[in-house]
Parts: C-alpha cells; sequence; structure tokens
C-alpha cells in the first residue's frame, strides 16, 4: 500500500475534533507557513511539488496560484470549490466530513500563500450535514487562534466561511461558483477575464478544490520536493479515488499516482475485482463526463503498454482511445451492465443540469437524451446512432462553459466503443427492451 | 489602435473593441449574426453562439491560433488578430448546427407571428440554416403569460437571449423580471407573475429577436411587411425620452409606434411607454419622413437593397443570391471607402 498523505489519520476517533487532529500533527503546516515561510516561497513550494487540479481539469495548481492578480489595495479571494456533484464521484464528501480541520488548515496555509483575507467554502447545498461538520470545525479554529485576526502573533488575519449551493451541478463550475457566492444566478461567465483577474465581486479569486486544498497541507509540512517525489513523471503525490460500480470493494482510495489500473481493479489491497465473479466490461475512469472505455482499452493502451492511474496514461491516445483521470470518479461496469442504458442515464443528468444560457447546451443536452431515450426503448433506428454523434459535436467545444462538453464526451465514447450495443437496441428492440437485458455479444473493437 | 484581418479584409479600430464591431465597421455580408448581443446592454452577449468566429492568429506578439472558436462579440480585438468568418468552413459548420438548436424548440409559427418578417431568427435560419429538421422529438412549450396589459410573452418562441432581462434590469426601475428554470425549461419570468410596471417596460419588444415578447396593442392587426415605417418625434414630457420614434402605417392609421433602430436592429434611443402604446394618432407626432430600412429582410419587400456583399469573399451564395447579384450588382463592394 503506498502511502497516504491526507488520510493517514482518517480512521482515528473523534478526528473531527480541533484537539484530536492537532494531538495528531495538524495545524503544522499553518505554523511553519506563517511564522517561516513568505507566501511567495508557499507558492513556490506547491510549484515544486508538481501538485494539480484534482477537481478534474488537472491544472498545475502552482501556476494557477502565480497567475492571480495582485493589484495594490484590493482584496483578493481563495473559494474552496466544495460543490462536489459529480456522478460517480464522492471524495471531497468523505474528506470534509471526516477530516474538516485538514481543509480549514489547507484554507488557511492557501489563504496566506495568495493573501486573501477573507476566504470562502462553497459547498454545495445537499451536503447540509457537512456544512454543519465544516461551521463547528471552524468555530474551533477561531477559538484556538488559528482564524481570526492576527494568527498565531503572525500579523496575518484571515476570515472563513462556509456557503451553501441550492444544489445545482453547474455551480461547480467556477465562474458559476463566484455568480452564486455573489448571490446571483448560477450562470457560467464569459471568459475571459478570468477569476484570476476578475473573479468573486470582480476582484482576482483563485477557486481550488477541496482536495487540492488539502494536498497543500502535507506539502508545505513535507516540502515541495518530497511530495514531487511520489507518483510518475508529471502526475505527482496521491489522489483520492472513489472507486464505485460492479466492484467487490468500492469505496474511496489514496493512492499513489501510477499504480496500474489493473492492480487497482483487481488487487484486494484496492477493488478487489469484479463482484460475482463477472468480467469486466467498461470503466468511466473520472467522474461521469469522461470518456467511457471498454475493459481491452483501460486496462492497456491501443499501444499495448498497461494503463496506469496517472493524468498522462489515461490520456495516452487522445479521445479515440483513451479518457481522463478527471476527478477521479472510477464507476466499474460488469458484463450484465446495457451501455445503452447508461449513456442515457448520464446524459439525463447532463440535460436535467445544463443551465440553459448558450443554445447549443441548453437544446442539444434535451435532444441527446431525447434520441438515447428512444435507442433504449428500442424505438430507435440506424439513423439515430449517427445523429447522437453528430449532435455531441455540434454541442463540443462551442459552449461557454465545459458542461457542455460534459454532456457530449459520455455519448461520443459510448457511441465510439460500444457501437454494436446501440446497433443490437436497434435491431433486436424486444430482447434489448426486456428488464435487465444487456448485450453479451463480443465488443468489435473500432 | 489595433489592426485586424477580419475574412482578408484589413480594418483598424480602437483597442477595447470587440471581434463583431470591428466586422461591423467593414459593414455587409461579412458581419457575423448576432442574436444575443445588443450593444446598449451591458453584460449581454456570448449566450447564442451564433457568432462564433474563428481566430487564426490571436496577436501579432503571439500568433497562436485560439484552439476554441470564440464568441466574436464577448473577444475584444488583439493588434494583428487574424479572425475568418465566411471563409472558414467549420465556422459556417458551426453556425448551421446553432441555427438547429436554436430551432429544435422553436414552434416555427411564423405565420401566426407578428414578428415575421422583422424576426431575427428567422434571418438567420434563413441565411446559415438548412430547411430540414432532424429533431423528432415533441416540441417543450409554455402557457402565454400576459406581462402588464401591454405586453405578451409568448416563451415558446423565445431563445432566452437574456436581452429583455438585461433591458429590465437597466433602463427600468423595480425589477421583476428575470429568468426562472434551468437548461431547456429554463424561461423568462416575472415572479408570481408580476406585470412590469414602469415607464420603459414597453422597449423589452424591441430588444426581443424574436416573437417572445409582443405588443399586445398590435398583436395580430397586420403583417409588419404591410406598414410603412415612417420617423417622427414629439415633445416628451418623459425626462429620460427624446420622442424620436418610428410609427408604423398601414393607409392613415398609425399601427404600432416603436424606438428607430439601426441595420443591426439594435435601439439607439429608448422611449417611454406613452409614446410608445398612447400616442397614436398622426396629429400627435411631427413627421420627418419614411424611414429607412436597412436590414435585408423580408419588411424590405418592394423597396429591397441588397445587402453589401463582396462575392470574392463569400465563396457558397446560394444560387438564386448569386443569380440576384448578377441582375442587381450591389453598388459597392466589400463595403469599404463607403
Amino acid at each position: 500500500m503506498g502511502r497516504k498523505l491526507l488520510t493517514e489519520h482518517i480512521d482515528v476517533e473523534g478526528i473531527n475534533t480541533f484537539e484530536v487532529y492537532r494531538k495528531h500533527g495538524g495545524y503544522r503546516s499553518v505554523e511553519k507557513a506563517l511564522k517561516t515561510m513568505t507566501p511567495d516561497e508557499v507558492v513556490e513550494e506547491v510549484k515544486k511539488s508538481g501538485l494539480r487540479g484534482r477537481g478534474g481539469a488537472g491544472f498545475p495548481t502552482g501556476m494557477k496560484w502565480s497567475f492571480l492578480a495582485k493589484p495594490e489595495g484590493v482584496p483578493r479571494y481563495l473559494v474552496c470549490n466544495a460543490d462536489e456533484s459529480e456522478p460517480g464521484t464522492f471524495k471531497d464528501r468523505h474528506l470534509m466530513s471526516r477530516l474538516p480541520h485538514l481543509l480549514i488548515e489547507g484554507m488557511i496555509t492557501g489563504s496566506y500563500a495568495l493573501g486573501a483575507r477573507t476566504s470562502y467554502i462553497y459547498i454545495r447545498g445537499e451536503l447540509l450535514y457537512v456544512l454543519r461538520i465544516l461551521e463547528k470545525a471552524i468555530a474551533e479554529a477561531y477559538a484556538a487562534g488559528f482564524l481570526g485576526e492576527n494568527i498565531l502573533g503572525s500579523g496575518y488575519s484571515l476570515d472563513l466561511h462556509v456557503h451553501p449551493g441550492a444544489g445545482a451541478y453547474i455551480c461547480g463550475e467556477e465562474t458559476a461558483l463566484l455568480e452564486s457566492l455573489e448571490g446571483k444566478r448560477g450562470n457560467p461567465r464569459n471568459k475571459p477575464p478570468f477569476p484570476a483577474v476578475q473573479g468573486l465581486y470582480a476582484r482576482p479569486t483563485v477557486v481550488n478544490n477541496v482536495e487540492t486544498i488539502a494536498a497543500v497541507v502535507p506539502i508545505i509540512n513535507e516540502g515541495g520536493d518530497e511530495y514531487a517525489k511520489l507518483g510518475v513523471g508529471k502526475s505527482t503525490g496521491t489522489k483520492l479515488i472513489s472507486a464505485c460500480g460492479h466492484l467487490n470493494k468500492p469505496g474511496i482510495y489514496e493512492i499513489e499516482l501510477g499504480v496500474p489500473v489493473e492492480e487497482f481493479i483487481y488487487s484486494d489491497e484496492y477493488c478487489g475485482g469484479i463482484w460475482k465473479g463477472r468480467d469486466l466490461k467498461a470503466v468511466v475512469a473520472g467522474g461521469s463526463s469522461v470518456p467511457i472505455l471498454p475493459k481491452e482499452l483501460i486496462l492497456k493502451t491501443a499501444a499495448g503498454e498497461n494503463r496506469l492511474m496517472t493524468y498522462e496514461s489515461l490520456s495516452d491516445g487522445g479521445f479515440v482511445t483513451g479518457t481522463m483521470l478527471g476527478s477521479g470518479g472510477f464507476i466499474a461496469m460488469d458484463e450484465t451492465t446495457c451501455i445503452v442504458k447508461n449513456t442515457w442515464n448520464f446524459s439525463r443528468f447532463y440535460h436535467h443540469e445544463s443551465c440553459g444560457q448558450c443554445s447549443p447546451c441548453r437544446e442539444g443536452t434535451g435532444w441527446l437524451e431525447k434520441v438515447l431515450h428512444r435507442l433504449e426503448h428500442g424505438h430507435g433506428s440506424m439513423h439515430d446512432i449517427d445523429l447522437l454523434v453528430s449532435v455531441a459535436k455540434q454541442i463540443e467545444g462551442n459552449t461557454i462553459c465545459p458542461l457542455g462538453e460534459a454532456a457530449a464526451w459520455p455519448v461520443a465514447a459510448a457511441v465510439r466503443h460500444f457501437r454494436h450495443e446501440f446497433e443490437w437496441h436497434v435491431t433486436n428492440p424486444k430482447e434489448a427492451t426486456a428488464p435487465g437485458a444487456a448485450y453479451r455479444g463480443t465488443a468489435v473493437l473500432a | 489602435m489595433a489592426k485586424i484581418t477580419f475574412d482578408g479584409i484589413e480594418v483598424e479600430v480602437p483597442d477595447g473593441t470587440t471581434i463583431l464591431n470591428a466586422a461591423r465597421q467593414i459593414g455587409g455580408g461579412v458581419v457575423p449574426p448576432a442574436m444575443c448581443y445588443y450593444t446598449p446592454l451591458k453584460g449581454s452577449g456570448g449566450k447564442c453562439r451564433a457568432c462564433l468566429v474563428k481566430v487564426s492568429a490571436g496577436s501579432a506578439k503571439d500568433p497562436r491560433p485560439m484552439p476554441k472558436l470564440v464568441a466574436s462579440c464577448i473577444t475584444t480585438v488583439q493588434d494583428g488578430m487574424v479572425v475568418e468568418n465566411t471563409i472558414n468552413q467549420q465556422v459556417l459548420d458551426v453556425r448551421k448546427g446553432i441555427v438547429e438548436m436554436l430551432l429544435i424548440n422553436h414552434p416555427l409559427d411564423c405565420p401566426v407571428c407578428d414578428q415575421a418578417g422583422e424576426c431575427s431568427l428567422q434571418d438567420f435560419a434563413f441565411e446559415h440554416g438548412v430547411s430540414t429538421t432532424r429533431y423528432e422529438e415533441e416540441r417543450r412549450t409554455f402557457e402565454k403569460i400576459d406581462i402588464g396589459p401591454l405586453i405578451q410573452l409568448h416563451m415558446t418562441r423565445c431563445i432566452l437571449c437574456y436581452r429583455c432581462v438585461y433591458t429590465a434590469n437597466q433602463i427600468t426601475d423595480n425589477r421583476v423580471h428575470g429568468v426562472l428554470g434551468r437548461g431547456d425549461a429554463a424561461e423568462i419570468g416575472t415572479y408570481i407573475e408580476n406585470i412590469i410596471d414602469n415607464d420603459f417596460s414597453g422597449n423589452v419588444i424591441d430588444v426581443c429577436p424574436v416573437g417572445a415578447l409582443t405588443d399586445k396593442t398590435f398583436r395580430f392587426k397586420q403583417r409588419v411587411w404591410f406598414t410603412k415605417p415612417v420617423n417622427a418625434h414629439r415633445n416628451c414630457s418623459h425626462e429620460k425620452c427624446e420622442g424620436r420614434v418610428t410609427l408604423w402605417y398601414k393607409g392613415k392609421d398609425v399601427l404600432r409606434v416603436t424606438a428607430r433602430k439601426d441595420e443591426y436592429g439594435e435601439v439607439k434611443e429608448w422611449i417611454c411607454n406613452e409614446c410608445r402604446f398612447d400616442k397614436k394618432e398622426t396629429a400627435d407626432w411631427v413627421l420627418e419622413g419614411p424611414a429607412h430600412i436597412n436590414r435585408a429582410s423580408v419588411i424590405a419587400q418592394n423597396h429591397y437593397e441588397l445587402p453589401v456583399v463582396n462575392p470574392q469573399v463569400i465563396q457558397d451564395l446560394p444560387e438564386s443570391t448569386t443569380r440576384e447579384l448578377e441582375r442587381n450588382p450591389p453598388l459597392k463592394l466589400g463595403g469599404l471607402n463607403g
């Protein structure tokens, strides 16, 4: 089992309280940063660590921080994106509910590095109980002098607020999140200007995922270079993977980036193989918006190399034969899964969650869903399969925010890799629409 | 000042100008269509994606192309930028896709719609769309809503350009107007069907690119192309209203009053509700003369002026247009130098 940097003490009784957390080495990074480092040194450590955004896009965090505009006399903000709502991703909820102080510690260190005097945690509305946990932990941190005026006598002051959303997936998009935080309708903004220049209240803002901010804590404690030793190539450190679906041991695993996908699925250390002794059919490796891959392509790349759990290895082959690490929402599907039904299910989600601001996404997500509904229920035609690809292509790249792509990619990938299943629905509607029916034939690899 | 190349035509514009406005300086057929952008309204644009263009060189300093198509109405120019609109096949294909998307939930009830003839969506679909649809499902519909006694909202026709929302927000008081719901269930709404009750509310009718917001005093009175627009003014008592309008005549009757619009359908001066809804007698007005219709739409029939196009730039004009161009060659090519 690899090293655990974030979740080492997650099972300790009472770790959600300040005292126990502190006893296990908590808030060391705050002491170290505020007492011995300048803000720029903290940013430099994060840069050295090679940490990449854990929310899905995988953008280097240190670079994002250094892009932050710093005009004189203007407040800056650090906002934590805790609006985790992608189907298949549930790592942040776990981290926040069990280790609330880890996030708060990361927020303090990160805010210090960016020079923010007020920071926000924007949490998904459905996670009301986590909000309460965080609020209690923040109150404890205030009482212990780690938040508020003049933290640890360093002269640095910080206020931290938790703000719940109202349950819209789109508010996980950073500019929609900022709109929502400002009290407006959660519509993504046109970019540029980017949040680093004009973010919250038109001030320079950095928006980071929960896990990204939490990862700042071990980086400061152990040094960026030490952190960068973990992992493979440009995928450094550890990553939380929320594994679900037809696995023997679904759950949240902190892995060192670089674990082979095969080992992650089949070894007893991790997911322990596919349940009920069945065969693996397909995997969605990074949350519902990334392309689905059949067993053959998720275990090995098109060139025949072992696929690893890294940003690079999973995206090897582009979208033709690859996928993305995304947010780490790992969904495994066994041979009894109907890919058409699954794609329809994902599509229904994106149709429901599109904000409706720009036309390709507003109209296109609904169209995809309706065509998939038709195919799944045995009323489709061969022409519908091509229609899906065409509509997905019309959405992709033409929208204001990435939700359009998130809706288009899974559909395009499902047709690309499982076209035979769609065709089976058209040619054998009676068989395909029977309860629990799934195509059991062999896949035809393109 | 920044010098950009738009469809092979060079134009120099002040820094901070958007690509769309730079193209409008060139004028004519190279101008990208805009369904949601509206110059007088702050924050508008970027939503309909009709104006997407290809930036094949970002600037003189950094000549890399932009990876995705960009919305020309909100992207500002950089010196040395090279933009492709009508000469880029990808742009034309995407635009065709946008028309299709905008039309899948549109009722296409043009024959009974008051906006027909001066509808941006109609023009856009005519110029860039295809004549068939691949959409077989049921279309989204809404009940008609009266927003007060003068304006009717026909949400089914709406393309959610947000123009009326910005209008209600920026030029009228006591906003009760916004967007409710999400995705393709999103609708323009006045919460709990409040009426928009202020002196400038009628302007939401003028900014609407489609027939979603219509003038109830004009509903079903006449097809717009049978009416004659005449510019007129009066001394309006309202401090914010200049009283400069367009009257739409049928015979001797003033059927409706609108603000004056430019060739891109944008209102230059907002007018108050008194001018718009209450002054429908010729005696109320000082007439200035016939209003010039710049837009090449059905409304300009009988005194149709061909759009200023550059045949070298637009390669795949429909055959009918080419024939028409040959018969009546446009006075100026490319729109350069007046």
